[in-house]
């Protein structure tokens, strides 16, 4: 078989249907925009489903991919949105098109994040478990404060950017960086860095015995998660002013819910989840005032325990196995549509990260020696 | 002078909280992050009851009692199923308890601080120093109960029980030990802390409000794991230092605002370069 032979009987529809389901939804929303059917706030909820997408699926590279808690991950679209935008506004009187204007802006901005993402990456490498996540959490509250304090972005008051504003049609910038994020991502969870990581998520130990370089990858992983600090530039040239007070640890954790809504280490899980949980959102916030808005995070919360107990439990297994989503999809779904012949990706079991394997549980347990394989055959022909 | 004491009575209560996370990631292995939560759901039984019935002390066993059982109800709910699952999970289910008393107490008390009902306890005055009455107390208060804990699981059976747990889980249910029991005691024990807490943060910060816990409990373990996470006297000298650190930072002019960050920089680099911190005890891991 050659080469292009194999990557034509590789195709397979569920590889590609995301990138298709984003551009046929970039394409309707676009063109009824510019037919002039569409309202101002019907724009700006696609702006939001925009980049909450954008900052799920970059949570899920850490937290279902690498398999580490990352509690901070407002705190770099808060870096991306304030350096960005504030870069973006300096430099705005020497830049006619508002586009290149967003450009440099989201560029400048996804870098100032991704270092962000590489500085807190250099305690990831000693930690794991709980203190990591303590860790990252540590790190949003002190880009919070420090953003908060320093005069230059506006201090409590937050950055103005009405000079920068983009308007209604951002969501279309939006969705094409959306489009961009995500077949990078794609590419790289499927490549050999891809399967490096989740080595490493599933046993690190062994991982590193395999020759993973397991520096290497961890600093990666944080590095493009923290990328989705180009959401927070997207976010910033769509609302002013932009306050210390929108990224503070709720939203971490708003994000970490339709992660986990969607199944970790599921890409087009987090895209369904995070436009579902942004819509209901949007309009939640609309209806529901004062107190009631704690309705909002009783859902969350509810969401998180009864999602993480069910795919994690390890009483529920059974059950799991014939009620889950996935298992529903396999029964209904015709076969070659699920079959992995060709393709070697495990993409099916990634929604649920499974007990990490200790060596010593390894080591101890009995190996019953396989029947079927008797090494002594020649030696019974010859009798 | 005055900003240690303020210090040290901030300090007392981080203690107080960092005791009972110490003693649930010492045994349990997890990190409870509806602890902090615990003590807010603590705070609002003891204004309730006192309303209802204006007996402090009838106040104070109610919520003792309230607190306890939200433990044990949480441990059994929410963790128990996920024992033996990976980290990952326990941590983030952790989280959406937390999220889960918030919200329950916004809607039921709303997101506005009430007022506490008690009384403020007068101040001393020691040459020209002014000393909180209810800053000696909480003081006082956590260093004897961080000696009662020690002595507890020093010489009782019970408390036996509880470190053979948290040295060896399954070779203490080899030995007989009932670790679904120990574990839920351990919540029990935990949450009857916060409701200490909860008391003495009343005292001193005299106004509740559903995310009352959340930002004490996210420093309260900054503290237990400056001293050392699982250790008990640990708890109490990370609480104090970071309360120190805490008051000492905000009285420096210009660095004040930054007080939040400093103290979580300090957190990220004992992490770093010493894990186990300042008490702690070292462990290898084992391949």
């Amino acid at each position: 078989m050659n080469y292009f032979s194999y990557i034509k009987s590789g195709f397979k529809l569920k590889y590609y249907i995301n990138y298709i389901a984003v551009a046929v939804a970039l394409a309707v929303t676009a063109s009824l925009y510019y037919a002039g059917g569409m309202k101002a706030s019907t724009a700006n909820l696609l702006m939001q489903i925009g980049y909450s997408v954008i900052l799920a699926v970059s949570l899920n590279i850490v937290v279902g991919f690498l398999g580490e808690l990352s509690l901070g991950h407002a705190g770099f679209m808060c870096v991306g949105a304030y350096i960005g935008c504030y870069v973006a506004t300096l430099i705005q009187p020497f830049v006619a098109s508002k586009l290149l204007l967003l450009l440099i802006g989201m560029v400048v901005g996804g870098l100032a994040a991704a270092a962000c993402g590489f500085l807190i990456g250099i305690p990831v490498l000693k930690l794991k478990g709980d203190y990591l996540a303590i860790t990252t959490l540590a790190f949003g509250e002190i880009v919070r404060n420090i953003f908060m304090n320093l005069d230059c972005f506006g201090g409590a008051l937050g950055l103005k950017t009405n000079k920068i504003k983009y308007g209604n049609s951002e969501f279309i910038v939006c969705f094409v960086v959306l489009f961009v994020i995500l077949v990078i991502t794609q590419n790289i969870v499927r490549s050999k860095h891809g399967r490096a990581i989740t080595a490493i998520r599933d046993n690190e130990i062994a991982a590193h015995s395999m020759g993973v370089n397991v520096t290497f990858y961890k600093l990666f992983a944080f590095v493009l998660s923290a990328f989705s600090g180009i959401a927070g530039v997207l976010y910033g040239f769509a609302t002013t002013p932009i306050r210390y007070t929108a990224f503070s640890y709720n939203y971490s954790i708003e994000i970490l819910v339709m992660v986990v809504l969607g199944g970790m280490g599921s890409i087009n899980g987090s895209i369904i989840s995070a436009t579902l949980l942004t819509v209901i959102n949007f309009n939640l916030t609309t209806k529901l005032s004062g107190d009631l808005a704690a309705l909002k995070y009783l859902i969350y919360a509810i969401i998180l325990i009864v999602m993480v107990i069910f795919n994690n439990a390890p009483a529920l297994k059974s059950v799991r196995d014939r009620f889950s989503l996935s298992a529903l999809v396999s029964k209904i779904a015709p076969k070659k549509w699920h079959s992995n012949a060709n393709v070697k990706d495990d993409e099916a079991k990634w929604s649920r990260i499974p007990t990490k394997v200790r060596m010593d549980e390894i080591l101890s347990t009995d190996v019953k020696p396989d029947e079927s394989f008797t090494p002594d055959k020649p030696e019974k022909g010859d009798k | 002078m005055s900003t240690l004491i303020d210090g040290l009575s901030l300090g007392a209560i981080y203690a107080l909280i960092a005791l009972g996370y110490t003693m649930v990631y010492g045994i349990a292995k997890m990190l409870n992050f509806a602890h902090g939560d615990i003590i807010m759901v603590g705070a609002y039984a003891l204004i309730t009851t006192f309303d209802l019935f204006g007996n402090f002390a009838v106040a104070f066993v109610v919520s003792i009692v309230v607190c306890a059982l939200l433990g044990i109800v949480i441990e059994k709910i929410a963790y128990k199923p996920l024992r033996g699952a990976s980290p990952l999970a326990v941590l983030i289910t952790a989280i959406g308890v937390s999220y889960l008393l918030q919200s329950i107490a916004q809607l039921v008390y709303g997101s506005k601080a009430r007022p506490s009902p008690f009384p403020s306890m007068g101040a001393l005055k020691i040459q020209g120093v002014t000393i909180q009455i209810s800053s000696v107390i909480t003081l006082v208060a956590a260093t004897a109960i961080m000696i009662a804990l020690t002595v507890f699981i020093k010489t009782t059976r019970l408390g036996r029980a509880m470190f053979a747990v948290s040295e060896d889980r399954s070779a203490a249910q080899l030995m007989g030990v009932n670790v679904n029991m120990i574990i839920s005691v351990t919540f029990a024990i935990g949450s009857v802390l916060a409701a200490f807490a909860s008391l003495f943060y009343m005292l001193q910060i005299p106004l509740v409000d559903p995310t009352l816990g959340s930002m004490p409990g996210i420093k309260a373990f900054t503290a237990a794991v400056i001293g050392g996470i699982g250790s008990i006297p640990g708890a109490m000298v990370g609480g104090l230092f970071l309360g120190i650190v805490e008051k000492l930072v905000q009285s420096i002019p210009g660095v004040g605002p930054y007080t939040t960050a400093i103290e979580f920089a300090i957190l990220i680099l004992i992490l770093m370069f010493r894990p186990t911190g300042l008490l702690g005890k070292k462990r290898r891991e084992k391949v």
